[in-house]
C-alpha cells in the first residue's frame, strides 16, 4: 500500500530507517517542512497525518502506509493561499521562515482539536462541552513549535485574524 | 540508526510471537523509541509495530478499559476519563506538546525511559543503564533533574511520564500478554527501582506486551487533581508533580491517593504520606507531616535539593486546594 502525500500516492522507501521528515524532504524533495531539532523538540517538522498534527522526524515514514499526509505544500489551492498562509503574511508571523511550515500546518491541526473540543492543560473546565480559544488556550496549545526569532506574537494574531470566530463565539 | 526489520501485527497473539527475542522492540507511536535508535542508544534487530491492536477506550463493567495503543490525546479527550477520573486528563495534557499526545500511545508513555542526559550521550557518557557497571555520571555531574527517592548508587534517573504519576494514584492495572500468556499487575508494580541493576526498568520478560489499563471505579477520584512544578509552563518535563484524590468527610480525611512525579526512579506512589493523612483534620498541618512523612527518607544530590522543599510545598499546596473544594 501506498502513502498519499498531498493528494498524491507516493512509494515507501524500501529502508524503513527513513523518516517521516526525510522521506518527503530527500525523497519527493517536498522541501516546506523543515528539519530543526530532528528529535521531537522544536514543532518545525510538524504535518498533518489524516489531519492530526504530528511531528515527522520522530516518524518512521512506513509507520504511515495507508495514510494520507498533508503538507504546507498542500495547503495553496489554484494560486490561492491558504488564508492562515495569507494571515502569516499580513501579520509578520514570521522573520527567519524556518519554523513557519510547522507553525502552519500546527495552527491547522490545533483549530480541528478545538472543534472536536479537545481540552489543553489551561481549559478551566475539562466538562465543557466546547472550548473557547482564549490567548491563553491558544498560546498553550501551539507551545510545541518554537520560533527563536520570537514572531510569536505576530503568529498568535495570524491565527486570531483566520479562526476568530472560535474566540469571539466566547465573548 | 542502525538496521533493523520492520512488521506489522495484525493481533495480539501474532505480536508476542514476533516479540519474543530480546533484540525486538514494539513499536507505537515512536516518540521515544525512534529517538533512542536514532542516538543507538537502542538498537534493535526488529520492530513489531502495534499501533493496530488494542485502541479502544470500553466500559467493562465499573471498571473503565484503555486499550495500550490508544493515542494520550484520545484518553485525555475521553469523555468517562474526564468525567470519572479528571487528575488522568489533567496529567496527560500536562506533558508533552499536542503533537507528541496525538502520537505518543499509552503503553509507549508507560515504557518510555528517563530524559537523563547521560544515558542519551552514548558517545561521551558512562550508564549503568545503557552498559551495567560503566559508572554513572550524573551521581557526581549536573543532576538538577535527577532523583530524591528510590535511586541508588548505580542510578539516579527520574521516570519523566506524568500519565503514570496518575495511573499510580488511581492503583490501575497493567493487563499483559506474554510468552505464558495474559496477566496482569499493578502500574505501582510495573517499574523496578534501579538498585544495582538499573538496566532492568520493569518486571516484564521479553516478548510481554501491555494489551490495556484497567481502572477500577473510584467515586474520590472525581475531586482529583495534578499539579505540575517545571521550568516553563508548557512542553517541559517536571521538576516535581503532584497526582491527588480527597476526600474530606466531618473534617477530616476519610481517603485519599497521593503520588509523585519527577522525583524517583518510577511513578512514586506516596504510601507514608497517604497512611499519616487517614482520620487526620484535612487541613494544612496535617498536609505537612503527611508531605515529611513521604520526605523523610529523601537524600538529596549537588543540584536537586530543592525539590525536597518544592515536593512538600506542592503536596501541601495540592492537598488544601482539594480540601478547599470540599469546604
Amino acid at each position: 500500500m501506498p502513502i498519499i502525500v498531498n493528494g498524491t500516492e507516493q512509494a515507501l522507501p524500501d529502508d524503513p530507517r527513513v523518516s517521516l521528515l526525510d522521506f518527503l524532504r530527500e525523497h519527493l524533495h517536498l522541501s516546506g517542512t523543515k528539519k530543526g531539532c530532528d528529535q521531537g523538540a522544536c514543532g518545525a517538522c510538524t504535518v498533518l497525518v489524516d489531519g492530526e498534527r504530528i511531528l515527522s522526524c520522530l516518524s518512521l515514514a512506513i509507520q504511515y502506509e495507508g495514510h494520507e499526509i498533508l503538507t504546507v505544500e498542500g495547503l495553496a489551492s489554484e494560486g490561492a493561499l491558504h488564508p492562515l498562509q495569507q494571515a502569516f503574511v499580513d501579520r509578520d508571523g514570521l522573520q527567519c521562515g524556518y519554523c513557519t511550515p510547522g507553525q502552519i500546518c500546527s495552527a491547522i491541526g490545533m483549530i480541528g482539536e478545538v472543534r472536536r473540543g479537545v481540552p489543553s492543560q489551561m481549559t478551566p473546565d475539562l466538562l465543557a462541552a466546547r472550548v473557547d480559544l482564549t490567548h491563553d488556550e491558544l498560546r498553550e496549545r501551539m507551545s510545541g513549535n518554537l520560533c527563536r526569532c520570537g514572531a510569536h506574537n505576530g503568529i498568535v494574531q495570524a491565527i486570531v485574524d483566520t479562526y476568530g470566530e472560535q474566540r469571539r463565539a466566547a465573548e | 540508526m542502525t538496521p533493523f526489520s520492520y512488521s506489522r501485527a495484525h493481533d495480539a497473539a501474532e505480536a508476542v510471537a514476533l516479540g519474543g527475542d530480546a533484540a525486538t522492540r514494539y513499536l507505537g507511536g515512536g516518540t521515544n523509541l525512534v529517538d533512542l535508535m536514532r542516538q543507538t542508544v537502542e538498537t534493535p534487530d526488529r520492530l513489531v509495530d502495534v499501533t493496530a491492536l488494542s485502541a479502544e477506550i470500553e466500559a467493562r463493567g465499573e471498571a473503565l478499559w484503555i486499550g495500550a495503543a490508544v493515542r494520550n490525546t484520545a484518553v485525555a479527550a475521553h469523555e468517562a476519563v474526564r468525567t470519572r477520573y479528571p487528575l488522568l486528563s489533567r496529567a496527560i495534557l500536562a506533558g508533552a506538546s499536542a503533537q507528541i499526545r496525538n502520537m505518543a500511545t499509552v503503553a509507549g508513555n508507560i515504557l518510555q525511559r528517563t530524559r537523563c542526559a547521560y544515558f542519551y550521550d552514548d558517545e561521551g557518557a558512562s550508564c549503568n543503564k545503557r552498559h551495567p557497571g560503566e559508572g554513572c555520571d550524573a551521581i557526581d555531574g549536573f543532576n538538577r533533574m535527577h532523583a530524591i527517592l528510590g535511586g541508588s548508587a548505580s542510578c539516579v534517573a527520574t521516570h519523566p511520564s506524568d500519565m503514570c504519576v496518575a495511573l499510580a494514584a488511581l492503583d490501575a492495572t497493567v493487563h499483559l500478554r506474554g510468552q505464558g500468556g495474559e496477566r496482569s499487575v499493578a502500574l505501582t508494580q510495573l517499574h523496578r527501582l534501579p538498585q544495582d541493576r538499573p538496566d532492568l526498568e520493569t518486571i516484564l520478560r521479553p516478548g510481554d506486551l501491555i494489551t490495556a489499563i484497567e481502572l477500577a471505579p473510584l467515586p474520590m477520584a472525581r475531586n482529583s487533581l495534578y499539579r505540575k512544578v517545571r521550568d516553563r509552563s508548557s512542553y517541559a518535563f517536571a521538576l516535581v508533580s503532584v497526582a491527588a484524590a480527597l476526600e474530606v468527610e466531618d473534617g477530616a480525611v476519610k481517603a485519599v491517593r497521593l503520588a509523585l512525579g519527577g522525583v524517583a526512579p518510577k511513578p512514586w506512589r506516596a504510601s507514608l504520606a497517604e497512611q499519616a493523612l487517614i482520620g487526620k483534620p484535612a487541613d494544612a498541618n496535617s498536609f505537612h507531616a503527611a508531605a515529611e512523612a513521604e520526605l523523610e527518607a529523601a537524600r538529596p544530590l549537588r543540584d536537586n535539593g530543592f525539590k525536597i522543599e518544592l515536593a512538600r510545598r506542592a503536596i501541601v499546596a495540592t492537598l488544601s486546594e482539594l480540601a478547599g473544594d470540599q469546604a
